[in-house]
This record gives structure tokens, C-alpha cells and sequence, in this order.
């Protein structure tokens, strides 16, 4: 390669040196105020499901974060003293848009830490962006296990587990659960959460039971296609025990109130790797006897964890917006305090002083803290990916305070349902799921 | 294939081809009489069905029976259809006849994205359950499957729409202007019919069409946004095949693609996302115009 | 032909110029922004022609796609990275695939051929989110360009050295439709739009004609699927293949207007902007706003942007 001076630098020499201002970022110094981007579903059908409750969740520990009112250890004021100015903008509208809108946050809006993303393929549309303009980002939700597998990264951490986990996690509960049953079939959104989400499950299936006896005809219905009529039949007629979905939001509740009026759940056992999300949504409607989970240790499944993080974390929830916290609310939650945790640790490292964002993402990397449902442990991925602990319950509605709930709860260490560093999920799913410890 | 298995499928198809034509013949009607590609038909439908749930889920909550909610459906149907239909021929549409079909496509998409989010700014982004009626009929099992009651009575209320719309246009006055103006617009003009009377009738019918659609099928689903975005498309490639304009063709149009689509799931689930598209690009391959398209004079 | 001096070529390299000079000077944003907005100019220049024609096409994200995968695949496979193969790679396949689909869609006109146009875009579509190995919706990612074997090793200086690439493509392409419409063959647009059968009349195959624009249409969409991938390192079918990508294409035809092929390049700018602050004001209803700015455009300036532009510079409509 070779070496040329910055085109910019001539230009600038040629014109004028005012308009280029523009461009240069600041030199951090001591600050009273950062500027936090949260990205998420404001519009479209992602908003009531997953947007919402998480930028309700942000929102909440943000304001708490300012206020010095989260629980020890936390208690400290604002992010290294800073308070945080939050920008929420809208998740919606396609990659196409959503990454030339993340250079406007970083080089137009000079935000300090973005936090979000609940689109997988934004999130790895974003990868190689991020890595270019440098600013530290942390994902909350998206579960595509690519974003560490193609590159290592530098900015980006990402502070819940990836989608392997659940899948992983979902076929060991139904073994321990059922281990009676062998076959099942599957009902997935054709896109590539939902190829991902059965490629997953029926790999890690295969390898825990010797007899699994995975249907032919396993259903791949168009995302948003909402009429599920022929899929239901096809599936009543199939003679599989169970039923793996990884549908979420209007699909899902569209799917379980057709297939629930049509006895599909008393003939098979469903499993719903993020029915959590409809849990609360859907009330009363949701029968019991579903095995459910939540991506992670997070909404439904968690909400009677008694420690002083979840209990605040559960009733201010619920006080200021009227609903239980659902898995994204607590998900994006953690990665509000990833950053908090980054900034508080990288000043006192720092001798008190106000860090700069090497040393918040020092700070962060490798970390391993309490968060408001579990622990959190940024184990993989030189320090950058997290891990935390998966859990499945079956549902059981609780008449007595009218409110849903879940019994025989069951919770999976991380190290059993993730896989190590340097093995593609696939490959270590496939090779057996060496090194998972399970108990 | 067993006796079961075939019945099933027949019966999925016939389902799913009642939904298809009734989210599409409103189109078909609007363009076969006034030559626009309504995109905003998914925003009649998107708020028909919120419309529905809205009504049944408040009508439940003072005290009626289940059984009632249906007439919450014919309310939605109608409110909608009038409002929204009339609202937007007057303000928008009728500027639009003198100008190039392809940009009335565009106005009515400037419309789709803007009813889109106002259903948001409206209904918030909660979802809206109202399964009463799909509940107050039950279920029964047929072929070794249970089904619902609410999902076969699609297949009447698709049947009694084909049959009073045949009889509208064919045993009524307004009807013969109605067929007058498809052939030819010009035409009818100078044989004294009022045309623009004719187009807003005929689109504050489609709008009810529409509505229908998303009021129907409200209970079934969890209406919530977006889920209306898929209804534009699925309804163009039925209209196109079966020709645009014609309402015999949206009936087989959509007993085309309902079939093929139930064959598929039941069969050969993996080809389920393009047999729509694949269909019609054959259809139209072969049948540029789609399969009962009304003829068109060339004029020179 | 009217008496006016025609000043669209000295116009467009001034602005050639301007535009690259330009961006060496603006924030990386804004630079991203224009980038953006000049590879989907070169998509509205093709239908530019077709509108011209009176077609107008719900599909042409097909080629958008084509374009912007075959870089993709390019460079994801056989580890190409260079703009000087892979532009005219994505160039010959959407040709041959507009060359090979005009056969078909010559014979269609009006609403016909922009739903014929949107059902093989659809099954382009529903071939990519099927398919795994093509990134299903997730897409992938696509590598930094390098022109002639040259990269830059500042990451800025490669993309200011990609949008100039940019700018001379599209100044070579629009001058090049620009003589293309000044032919016999270009008049015979705006007759065809005004009656058909007179054209055929006269002797003309109305159907090679529209043959030859809707493949030079597939063509210029093809490369500027390309350079939309280069610009965001990422392909993937929902934001390039799906029918709202084609929309957004017709959209910003109308919005440039189609009197002059500098027009897209200057509503597609627009557009961006419209686009980039209505997300910044209104994040709950951007789509609302950018719904609306349609429909005042369609009522108020039925002659898009460039309508204002003529009028400006007291420029009657040219060609």
C-alpha cells in the first residue's frame, strides 16, 4: 500500500479550514453531561412487543442513573458523575437506513455511548461501521451469533447472551422436562431469526437425544403473514409430540389464539422461545402448559427473583408504566448499565478523573457484574461478548392475583448454553457441545 | 395422500382463498371502475380491523353477549368504509383522475404511509384482542382436525359478497352505469351518467370492502401495527392474476393462490414464500393482462 | 427541439466539479448522505427514461438487487474488491437480466407492467430471504473497495475517493443518456407515451424500443444497487430488494422531477435530507412526514424539483 497525505488535510490547505471543523471530534475532557443513543422499534410491528418496553426500561434507569437512585452498588450519580442526556430514535425503516442514521449519531449528533438494537441484521450491518467511526456501542437485544464470529471488535460490546443460547437452552429443558418425547416439528417466521432459531434447536435436539425425530415438514410461514389456518392443520396432522416457534409479537399472539381455539396445545407440547415477550401482552389468553422462554433470564421468568436490583428494577417499572417489565425492558436496561458500570470503574482506574472512552471500554471488557436480574459476565470474544445464565418455565396462570405466571423454572449456567471462543455455534453444536457445563 | 389429508387441504385453500378475496375485491372494483391501484386498500383494512376490535372489546365490556359482537363487525365494516372512504376520494382522489395512472399509484402510497402511522399515533402500538366472536361459535372436528366455526363462516361471508355484488351489477340500475363506466368512460360521460357521482359510490364501496376485510378477520388476530403491510401485496398478485378489474377473475384469482398456497404448506412447506409471486409471474407470462381482464379498446 | 441553448452538459460537469470538490470538504455525514443519494440517482435515471416512456416500473429494486449482490458475492467468495471489476460485473448481470426480462415486459404497458415488473422483483426477493448461504434477511457485510489495486489507508480518503468514482460515473451515465434521449430513437419516448400506435405507424417497433430502455434502465439500477453496496458495506433484501425499495425509487422520480437527467441527483438529495430530519424531529412518524412531502409534491409540482429549477433559470423544458 501506498502512503498518501489525507486528501482532506490537502483540501483543506486549498479552501477553507472553517467548514472542516465540522468534522474533527472533541478531545474528551471532564464533562457534566453525555449523551446517550438508544436505538430501538419506535414504529412498525416490532414497537409494542420489544420497542416500547425497552425504551421504557432505558428510559427508567437512565432517569434513575441521573438521579443517584438505583439500588448499591449503583447508587453513585449519573455515569462518572455525568448526567446522560437520552436520544431515542426509531429502529425502524431497514439496514439501508439505519446505517447512514448511526453515522448521523455519531458525527452529526456526537453522541457518547449508543445503547440498543434489537434487529439482528442491523446489528451486523452495523458491525463494520462502528468499528470505522470508533464510538464505543453496546448491544442490548439483537442474537445473531455473527457479530463476534466475523471480526473482532474493538467498540462494540454486547451484554446479554446470543441466540444460540436459547435454542441451546430450550432443547435441554425439554429433555430434562420431557424426556419421553422425541419428535417435534416446528412453526418459524421465514427470515433468518427464524431459520436460525429451528437450525439451532433441532442441531442441539439431535445431539442430546438419540432417537429425535425432527418432522419433514416443519412450517416456514412469511413474517407478518398473521393467517396461520393451513399451518395449524398441516401441523395437527403431523404426528410430532411438540411444537418449536420462534415467533414474537403479532405473529405469535395471532398464532397461539388460532391455534389454542383449535386444540393444537392439548395435542402437542409447544415451546416458545420468546413467548415471554407475550406473556403480559396476551394475559389471560396465553394457556397454560406452554414452555416458555424470554432470551435470557429476564421478564416473565424472572420477575419473583428476590434481590434489591430486580425488586426495585420490577415496582418502578410497574408503578411508572403499568405493566410488568418484559424481557427487552430489562435487556436494554443492562446495557444502560454496562455503560454506567464502564464509566464508574474506568474513573476510579482513572484516579477520579473523567475517563475517556479507551478507558470506558477498558473498563468494560471482560467485566463481570450484578445486574438487575443476573449476573453478567463478559466472558467471550476478548471480553466483549457477554454470557449470562438461560432459563424456560411452563406457564401457569395465576388466577388468584389474576396475572400470568410460571412454574417448574429452570435455569441453565452459562457455560452450558454458550459456546466457547473460536467455535462457531454451528460447528460446536454439531462437534457435540464440548466443554458445556451443565450443572 | 389420504382422504383426511386432501379434505384439509381443500378446506384450508377455501379459507384462505375467502380471506384473499375479501381483502381484494374492493381493489379490484375500485380499479376496474376508476382505473386507480389503490395501495392505501391495506390502510381500509388496517383500520377496519382495528375499528372491530376496538368496538367488540368496548360492546363485551357493557354487557352484551359474545354472540352480539357481530354486529360490531358490520359497524366497523360500514364507519370506516364511509369515513375513510369518503375522506379520502374527496380530499385527495378526486384531484387524481386527470392524471397519469402510475402517479395516482404513488398518491395513494403517500396515503398508505400516512394512515400508517396515524393508526400508530391513534391506537398506540398495544396489541387489540377480540376473539369474542371467533369464540362464541366454537369449533368442530372435521376430516381429524378441529377447526373453527368462525374460519368456515369466512367462506359464507366471502360467498355472500361474491353474490350480492354479481347481483348489484347485474339486476340494478346503478349497477349497468357501474359496468357502462368500466367499458367505457368516456363514453358514459357523453351518454349524460355522472361519472364522478359513479367514482365516489364505487370507492366508499371498495373502502367497505376493505374494512370488511380487516373487520373480519380482526378476531382471529392479534391486531397490532404492522400487520396490515402484507395484505397490499398479496391482494395486487390476486387481482393481477386474475385480471385487474374484474370480479370474477379476484374469485379466481384467489381460489388460485389459496389453493396453491394450502397445497404448498401441507406438502412442500419449504416453497411457501414465493408460490404467490411464482404464480403470478405465469399467469401474467402467459396471460399478460391476467385471466378475465375486461377487454380494452385501442385508441388511435 | 427549442431555440433555448441547451445547457445541461456544460451544467453537469460544472457540477461534476462542484460535487467532487464538494466532498472533500463536507463532514464524513453528510458526505455518507450524498453518497447514498447519488447511487440511488443513478437508479432514478433509469426509470427516468422509462417515465419518459409513460412506463413505470414497481420493480425495479429487482436490479437495485442484482447489482448490489453480485458485488457482494464478489467480494464474500472470490475475495474481489475492486471497483473496476466489480461495477462492471454488476453492470453485465443486470443487463443480461434486463435484456432477458424485456422480452417479456415489452409487451406490457400502464399498471401491467409495473405489477409485472413488482412480481419477479418479489421472487428475487423470496429466493434471498430463503436462502441461508445468500445471508437470508440478515444480508452480509461488504468489504471496502479498491480502485485499480489502489486503496487508501485512510478509511475517509477511501470513501472520498469512492464518491468521486461515484460522481464521474454518474456524470458519464447521465451525459450518455442524455445524448441517448436527444436521438431519434430517445424522441421516440415521448411519442410512444403520447400514442403508441402512431409510432408504429410511422414504422417503428414500439416493442424493440421499450426493449432497449428497460434494459438500459436494468443497467444504470444494476450499477447503482453496486455502488449502494460499496456505501454501506451491507447488502441485504429488505432494504434493496423489497417492494419498498422499488417505491422509493418511483418515489424520488417524481420528487426529482423528470425533465432534465441532473434532476435525480438533486431530489434524490433531497430526499435524504427529508428523510434524515424527519427521523431526527419526529422518530414515531417519519413516514408520516415523508408521506405528506409526497403528496404536496404530487399536488403542487406535478414537474418535481426540477420544475423549480427550470423556472429559475428561465430554462423552458429541454431535449
Amino acid at each position: 500500500m501506498f502512503h498518501i497525505p489525507n486528501i482532506r488535510t490537502l483540501a483543506a490547505a486549498s479552501f477553507s479550514a472553517a467548514i472542516l471543523a465540522t468534522g474533527i471530534s472533541a478531545p474528551a475532557h471532564a464533562k457534566d453531561a453525555i449523551k446517550i443513543a438508544v436505538p430501538a422499534f419506535l414504529s412498525g410491528a416490532a414497537a409494542g412487543p420489544f420497542g416500547v418496553p425497552a425504551r421504557n426500561g432505558a428510559e427508567m434507569v437512565i432517569d434513575a442513573i441521573n438521579a443517584g437512585k438505583l439500588p448499591e452498588p449503583y447508587s453513585a450519580a449519573g455515569f462518572a458523575g455525568a448526567k446522560a442526556e437520552a436520544i431515542f430514535i426509531d429502529e425502524a425503516g431497514g439496514n439501508a437506513k439505519q446505517v447512514p442514521e448511526y453515522r448521523n449519531l455519531v458525527q452529526k449528533r456526537d453522541v457518547d455511548v449508543i445503547a440498543g438494537y434489537i434487529s439482528s441484521g442491523t446489528c451486523a450491518a452495523l458491525a463494520p461501521v462502528i468499528e470505522e467511526l470508533q464510538r464505543l456501542t453496546i448491544f442490548s437485544t439483537c442474537g445473531t451469533p455473527r457479530i463476534f464470529e466475523e471480526a473482532p471488535r474493538k467498540y462494540i460490546f454486547r451484554s446479554m447472551a446470543h441466540a444460540t443460547a436459547d435454542s441451546v437452552a430450550a432443547a435441554h429443558y425439554v429433555r430434562t422436562m420431557f424426556p419421553d418425547s422425541h419428535s417435534y416439528t416446528g412453526i418459524n417466521q421465514n427470515y433468518a431469526w427464524g431459520q436460525d432459531s429451528w437450525r439451532d434447536f433441532d442441531l442441539t435436539m439431535q445431539q442430546l437425544d438419540s432417537e429425535a425425530k425432527p418432522s419433514e415438514k416443519t412450517q416456514f410461514p412469511k413474517i407478518f403473514a398473521g393467517q396461520y389456518g393451513s399451518e395449524i392443520s398441516a401441523m395437527s396432522l403431523d404426528k410430532a409430540e411438540m411444537v418449536h416457534s420462534s415467533f414474537w409479537g403479532g405473529d405469535l399472539e395471532s398464532f397461539i389464539s388460532q391455534a389454542n381455539i383449535r386444540g393444537l396445545f392439548k395435542k402437542k407440547k409447544a415451546i416458545l422461545t420468546v413467548g415471554g415477550t407475550a406473556a403480559y401482552r396476551l394475559g389471560k389468553k396465553l394457556p397454560d402448559g406452554i414452555i416458555l422462554g424470554a432470551r435470557g433470564p429476564y421478564g416473565i421468568l424472572v420477575r419473583d427473583r428476590d434481590t434489591a436490583l430486580n425488586t426495585w428494577f420490577v415496582t418502578t417499572y410497574k408503578d411508572r408504566y403499568g405493566t410488568y417489565p418484559s424481557g427487552p425492558s430489562y435487556q436494554y436496561a443492562q446495557a444502560i448499565l454496562t455503560a454506567k458500570y464502564g464509566y464508574d470503574k474506568a474513573m476510579k482506574d482513572n484516579g477520579g478523573n473523567f475517563p475517556d472512552q479507551d478507558q470506558v471500554i477498558a473498563a468494560i471488557k471482560g467485566a463481570k457484574f450484578e445486574s438487575f436480574s443476573t449476573t453478567v459476565d463478559f466472558a467471550l470474544a476478548d471480553g466483549h461478548q457477554a454470557i449470562t445464565e438461560n432459563v424456560y418455565g411452563i406457564t401457569k396462570y395465576d388466577s388468584e392475583n389474576g396475572e400470568p405466571g410460571v412454574t417448574d423454572v429452570k435455569f441453565f449456567p452459562a457455560e452450558c448454553v454458550m459456546p466457547p471462543d473460536g467455535e462457531t455455534s454451528v460447528e460446536w453444536i454439531k462437534g457435540g457441545m464440548k466443554g458445556a457445563k451443565c450443572n | 395422500m389420504d382422504f383426511n389429508t386432501a379434505l384439509t387441504i381443500l378446506i384450508d385453500g377455501l379459507e384462505f382463498s375467502s380471506y384473499l378475496f375479501i381483502v381484494s375485491v374492493g381493489l379490484t372494483l375500485v380499479f376496474g371502475v376508476m382505473k386507480i391501484l389503490n395501495v392505501a386498500h391495506a390502510n381500509f383494512y388496517a383500520w377496519g380491523a382495528y375499528m372491530a376490535a376496538w368496538l367488540i372489546g368496548r360492546w363485551t365490556n357493557m354487557g352484551f353477549s359474545e354472540g352480539s359482537t357481530f354486529l360490531m363487525i358490520a359497524v366497523a365494516t360500514i364507519v370506516v368504509g364511509l369515513v375513510l372512504g369518503y375522506l379520502v376520494e374527496r380530499c385527495v382522489l378526486r384531484y387524481m383522475y386527470e392524471r397519469d395512472e402510475v402517479v395516482t399509484v404513488l398518491a395513494t402510497f403517500a396515503l398508505f404511509l400516512i394512515l400508517e402511522d396515524a393508526i400508530l399515533l391513534i391506537f398506540g402500538v398495544d396489541p387489540y384482542f377480540a376473539d369474542q366472536p371467533m369464540f362464541a361459535l366454537g369449533s368442530i372436528d372435521i376430516g381429524g382436525i378441529t377447526r373453527t366455526v368462525y374460519g368456515l363462516t369466512m367462506i359464507a361471508v366471502a360467498i355472500v359478497v361474491g353474490i350480492g355484488l354479481w347481483l348489484l351489477l347485474t339486476k340494478t340500475t346503478w349497477g349497468r352505469l357501474l359496468i357502462a363506466v368500466i367499458h367505457d368512460r368516456e363514453m358514459s360521460i357523453s351518454m349524460g351518467i355522472n361519472v364522478k357521482r359513479v367514482y365516489i359510490v364505487t370507492f366508499i364501496l371498495g373502502a367497505m370492502l376493505g374494512a370488511l376485510g380487516g373487520a373480519y378477520v380482526a378476531p382471529t388476530i392479534s391486531v397490532a401495527p404492522g400487520f396490515a403491510v402484507d395484505v397490499v401485496v398479496l391482494s395486487f398478485a390476486v387481482v393481477a392474476i386474475g385480471g385487474m378489474g374484474s370480479i370474477p377473475g379476484a374469485i379466481i384469482g384467489a381460489l388460485i393462490v389459496g389453493i396453491a398456497r394450502a397445497i404448498a404448506v401441507h406438502n412442500f412447506p419449504q416453497v411457501e414464500l414465493f408460490v404467490v409471486f411464482a404464480v403470478m409471474a405465469i399467469v401474467l407470462v402467459f396471460k399478460p393482462e391476467g385471466l378475465f381482464a375486461p377487454e380494452r379498446s385501442r385508441k388511435i | 427541439m427549442n431555440s433555448s441553448r441547451d445547457w445541461t452538459v456544460p451544467g453537469l460537469t460544472i457540477g461534476l466539479i462542484a460535487a467532487i470538490i464538494l466532498g472533500m470538504l463536507v463532514p464524513d455525514w453528510v458526505l455518507s448522505v450524498i453518497t447514498i443519494s447519488f447511487a440511488r440517482a443513478l437508479a432514478v435515471i433509469g426509470l427516468l427514461v422509462l417515465w419518459r416512456a409513460g412506463l413505470v416500473s414497481f420493480g425495479h429494486a429487482l436490479y437495485y438487487g442484482l447489482g448490489a449482490y453480485t458485488v457482494a458475492l464478489l467480494g464474500k467468495y472470490w475475495g474481489v474488491h475492486d471497483v473496476m471489476l466489480l461495477i462492471p460485473a454488476a453492470l453485465i448481470v443486470s443487463t443480461v437480466c434486463g435484456f432477458l426480462l424485456g422480452f417479456i415486459l415489452r409487451k406490457y404497458r400502464e399498471i401491467f407492467f409495473a405489477m409485472l415488473s413488482l412480481a419477479f422483483s418479489m421472487i428475487l426477493y423470496g429466493i434471498l430471504v430463503k436462502t441461508e448461504s445468500l445471508g437470508s434477511t440478515d444480508g452480509f457485510n461488504v468489504g471496502a473497495p479498491t480502485f485499480f489495486g489502489f486503496k487508501f489507508e485512510d478509511v475517509q480518503d477511501n470513501k472520498i475517493a469512492f464518491f468521486s468514482f461515484l460522481c464521474v460515473l454518474g456524470y458519464i451515465a447521465a451525459l450518455l443518456v442524455h445524448y441517448y434521449l436527444r436521438s431519434t430513437l430517445g424522441h421516440l419516448t415521448t411519442a410512444i407515451r403520447d400514442n403508441e400506435i402512431r409510432v408504429e405507424y410511422l414504422g417503428y417497433s414500439v416493442a424493440k424500443a421499450i426493449h432497449i430502455k428497460y434494459t438500459m434502465s436494468a443497467a444504470l439500477a444494476g450499477v447503482a444497487g453496486a455502488c449502494l453496496a460499496l456505501t454501506l458495506s451491507q447488502v441485504d433484501p429488505d432494504s434493496m430488494v423489497n417492494w419498498t425499495a422499488s417505491g422509493e425509487l418511483v418515489f424520488v422520480t417524481i420528487l426529482s422531477g423528470t425533465g432534465n437527467v441532473a434532476a435525480p441527483f438533486i431530489g434524490s438529495m433531497i430526499f435524504d435530507l427529508l428523510r434524515t430530519y424527519a427521523f431526527e424531529w419526529a422518530p414515531h412518524a417519519w413516514q408520516l412526514i415523508v408521506g405528506a412531502f409526497l403528496l404536496l409534491i404530487i399536488f403542487f409540482l406535478p414537474g418535481g424539483v426540477w420544475s423549480v429549477i427550470a423556472r429559475i433559470f428561465g430554462a423552458r423544458r429541454k431535449l
